[in-house]
């Protein structure tokens, strides 16, 4: 297959047809890579909503190099031969990510402090790189009235920023859709169709997807801040799911299950809900070692990591010498 | 400057039954199309009539048919968007009330000119009479053999379907539409893929406007040159305007293109001037979403120029002094109006009839509502005004479809052209808060 020419923020890659704005960023990696707050490379149809990942194309194609004369959303764009994007060297998205983060905040609950996503929260991220110190918004926040999905899944509606994540895992990983969006605009919610109705073998997967906290784990629910939890790889022999999964430890004891995620938050196997519900004893399974963790998440302060020494440059040291 | 081709025998007793429309020539061009032209032939005379989208867009609807991907193999559909919804804009609904047959006459000859076999009408929800008078035309369509199988012995097929809308303004976007046809939410699609190679059921679709559909019929009888010979510039053949507001004579109007808009106002023909006698105060000349214009700038540009009723002269001087011909939805306010009950009450429209799957349009549309109601009914801050300038900037260009824009222009424009009405209403929050209050000029020192 003919390799296609792409280039972001004056960092060149080589990539097949088909490869999304995103995705040959994510090669490139570091800097350039536009957040996603409701693309998820495994679910299909995802992304284009949240409007994080806006970039600048200056030049479409060597064929027709006129810029997009709008910024489009990088997740759901494919990458033309010869094209090329701005995305922190643009003026224009870094104000358009900057609005986005405003909008999604508007709404969102500054619960922080009791939110079990705290530590691990994309929106949090988010705000941290994108956002403003002060809010605008004077209005009064909406809120919803709390429903209960079932017995594992705590749903937290006030929190919810519409990413439909949830929606289309449920879609595409359970066999019985139970769950989805209710009302438009504004009113918009996720919801299921029938109180206490997510009970699927897979379901437990909406957890891991949602980018806040909007769906979180009710077992795990207020036992612990996960910065004071050592993440392990571990498996086990499962005959539903690959069985790999990350291990929430505190000493011996297995504070929670999740799915092994990767840089950008998505997890690369979806696990069952056996292994992330009722398998709670390190006996359970075969610890592989501590996961990796980047060094800019709140999980990895004081874990694992021996900090090297910084590189000190002393502009006098020839002249002295 | 009227000129009457879509609503040429509207006045006909009886319009509405197929045989006195076809006594007065109706469907002529469907056999003249169907046993004379080639779909090729028919798309050409199209092109070079120099048709625009009446939707809105004002899109070349030649070059759109031209679009549609002739190498798939899957069935093309074309879709009549009846989904008129804009506040203000109310020509489709009165076209197929009272000459349906002009649509279905229309749509015959497009869907021969696409190669579609299968054709929808999408009609909004709440426009339940006019779901039976369409049907009925539909069948008597049938009856007479312009629908159905082997039309008029050509071996083309075709099917009409009337498909109701729920009632969602969003449900007008042509990927929205095509969703909910579907039997989804209606909720915009990304783009690319565009519907021309992508559309209903991922087959080739095209998705036109009724008043757009409505001309193909006398393009196809009179050709490409005699349409192309009305209008003015780039705007060719004739425009229904809905006109509303504070006039003599509220009501739909087709127009030449290049009719200025100072004659369309107050000649008796047309408007027949502003009500009581009363003065012009602004006019929003294409539907709701389009940005409003104070008097000085609606009746001539910025340079002196007439302004004109064709998409090149509303749009002239940008959004800084100019606007756009949109869906021809010709809103008047005379000099009492209140321009930031006005801006609010667009808001309020646009911030339920957002679909909320893009956050900048969903968050943005519900929070410039709750500063326009703050600003409109005495507790808005001098910041405020800003604020709204800032947030209806953040919201355009930056979502999935145009409701963003839709949402954020008049805002934007009302401020623009009269700030100092929405200052007034922060200085003066006693005199605001009675909910009867109208023109603030009175006020005014």
């Amino acid at each position: 297959m003919a390799k296609l020419k792409f280039t972001i923020d004056n960092q060149t890659i080589e990539v097949e047809q088909g490869t999304t704005i995103l995705q040959a960023a994510r090669m490139i990696g570091g800097k350039v890579v536009p957040p996603a707050m409701c693309y998820y490379s495994k679910l299909q149809g995802s992304g284009g909503k949240c409007r994080t990942c806006l970039v600048r194309v200056a030049q479409g194609s060597s064929k027709d190099p006129r810029p997009m004369p709008k910024l489009v959303a990088a997740c759901r764009t494919e990458v033309m031969d010869g094209m090329v994007v701005e995305n922190l060297t643009s003026p224009d998205v870094v104000a358009a990510r900057r609005a986005v983060v405003e909008f999604l905040l508007i709404n969102h609950p500054l619960d922080c402090p009791v939110c079990d996503q705290a530590g691990e929260c994309d929106l949090q991220d988010l705000s941290y790189e994108h956002g403003s110190q002060s809010a605008r918004f004077e209005e009064e926040k909406r809120t919803y009235e709390p429903i209960d999905i079932g017995p594992l899944i705590q749903f937290h509606p006030n929190r919810c920023i519409l990413c439909y994540r949830c929606v289309y895992a449920a879609d595409q990983l359970t066999d019985k859709r139970v769950h989805g969006i209710l009302y438009r605009g504004e009113k918009s919610e996720i919801s299921t169709f029938i109180s206490q109705s997510i009970e699927n073998d897979f379901s437990g997967n909406l957890i891991d997807v949602c980018p806040v906290g909007a769906l979180t784990d009710k077992t795990f629910r207020f036992k612990n801040r996960v910065w004071f939890l050592k993440p392990m790889d571990a498996h086990r022999d499962c005959p539903k799911c690959s069985g790999k999964v990350a291990l929430w430890l505190r000493g011996e004891e297995v504070y929670r299950v999740t799915g092994r995620k990767d840089e950008y938050g998505e997890v690369e196997d979806f696990i069952c809900n056996e292994c992330r519900f009722e398998k709670k004893q390190a006996s359970d399974w075969i610890i592989e070692g501590p996961r990796s963790i980047t060094p800019k998440s709140v999980i990895s302060q004081n874990h694992y990591r021996v900090l090297s020494k910084p590189h000190v440059i002393n502009p006098l040291k020839d002249k002295m010498e | 400057m009227e000129r009457k081709i879509i609503l040429e025998h509207i006045d006909v007793k009886g319009i509405r039954s197929i045989e006195v429309y076809r006594s007065m020539g109706g469907y002529d061009s469907v056999a003249k199309a169907l046993k004379s032209m080639t779909p090729d032939e028919v798309t050409e005379q199209v092109i070079n009539s120099g048709l625009r989208g009446r939707g809105g867009a004002g899109f070349p609807t030649g070059r759109k048919w031209s679009f549609i991907d002739k190498k798939s193999n899957n069935p093309r559909y074309l879709i009549c968007n009846a989904d008129e919804s804009e506040p203000g804009t109310f020509k489709d609904r009165y076209l197929m009330e009272h000459i349906p047959h002009r649509l279905i006459e229309g749509m015959i000859s497009a869907s021969y000119a696409l190669g579609a076999n299968t054709a929808y009408i999408y009609v909004r929800g709440e426009f339940k009479y006019i779901i039976g008078i369409l049907n009925q035309s539909i069948k008597e369509a049938y009856q007479q053999g312009f629908l159905g199988k082997n039309i008029l012995d050509s071996g083309f097929d075709l099917d009409i379907y009337v498909h109701p809308g729920a009632g969602a303004y969003i449900c007008g976007e042509e990927t929205a539409l095509i969703e909910s046809l579907e039997g989804k939410r209606g909720t915009p699609r990304l783009k690319p893929p565009f519907p021309a190679i992508k559309g209903l059921y991922d087959c080739p679709t095209v998705v036109n406007n009724v008043e757009t559909l409505a001309n193909i019929g006398w393009i196809v009888n009179n050709g490409a040159e005699s349409y192309a010979q009305i209008g003015i510039g780039n705007s060719k053949g004739t425009k229904l305007i809905s006109a509303c507001g504070n006039i003599n004579k509220p009501g739909v109007y087709e127009i030449e293109m290049g009719l200025p808009v100072e004659t369309f106002i107050y000649n008796e023909k047309f408007c027949g001037g502003i009500k009581n006698g009363k003065d012009l105060k602004a006019v929003i000349p294409g539907g709701s979403s389009v940005p409003i214009l104070p008097k000085e700038l609606i009746l001539k540009t910025a340079d002196g120029k007439k302004r004109l009723l064709s998409y090149e002269s509303l749009s002239e001087g940008g959004f800084q002094t100019g606007s756009m011909l949109g869906s021809g939805g010709f809103i008047v306010y005379n000099e009492n109006a209140c321009i930031v009950r006005n801006t609010y009450n667009l808001s309020r429209f646009y911030h339920h009839e957002s679909c909320g799957q893009c956050s900048p349009c969903r968050e943005g549309t519900s929070w410039m509502e709750a500063v326009l109601h703050r600003i409109e009914h005495g507790h808005g801050k001098q910041k405020d005004i800003d604020l709204l300038v800032e947030i209806a900037s953040r919201i355009e260009g930056n979502t999935i479809c145009p409701l963003g824009d839709a949402a954020a222009w008049p805002v934007a424009a009302a401020i623009r052209h009269f700030r100092h009405e929405f200052e007034f209403h922060v200085e003066h929050p006693e005199i605001v808060k009675n909910i009867r209050h109208g023109s603030l000029a009175k006020y005014a020192k």
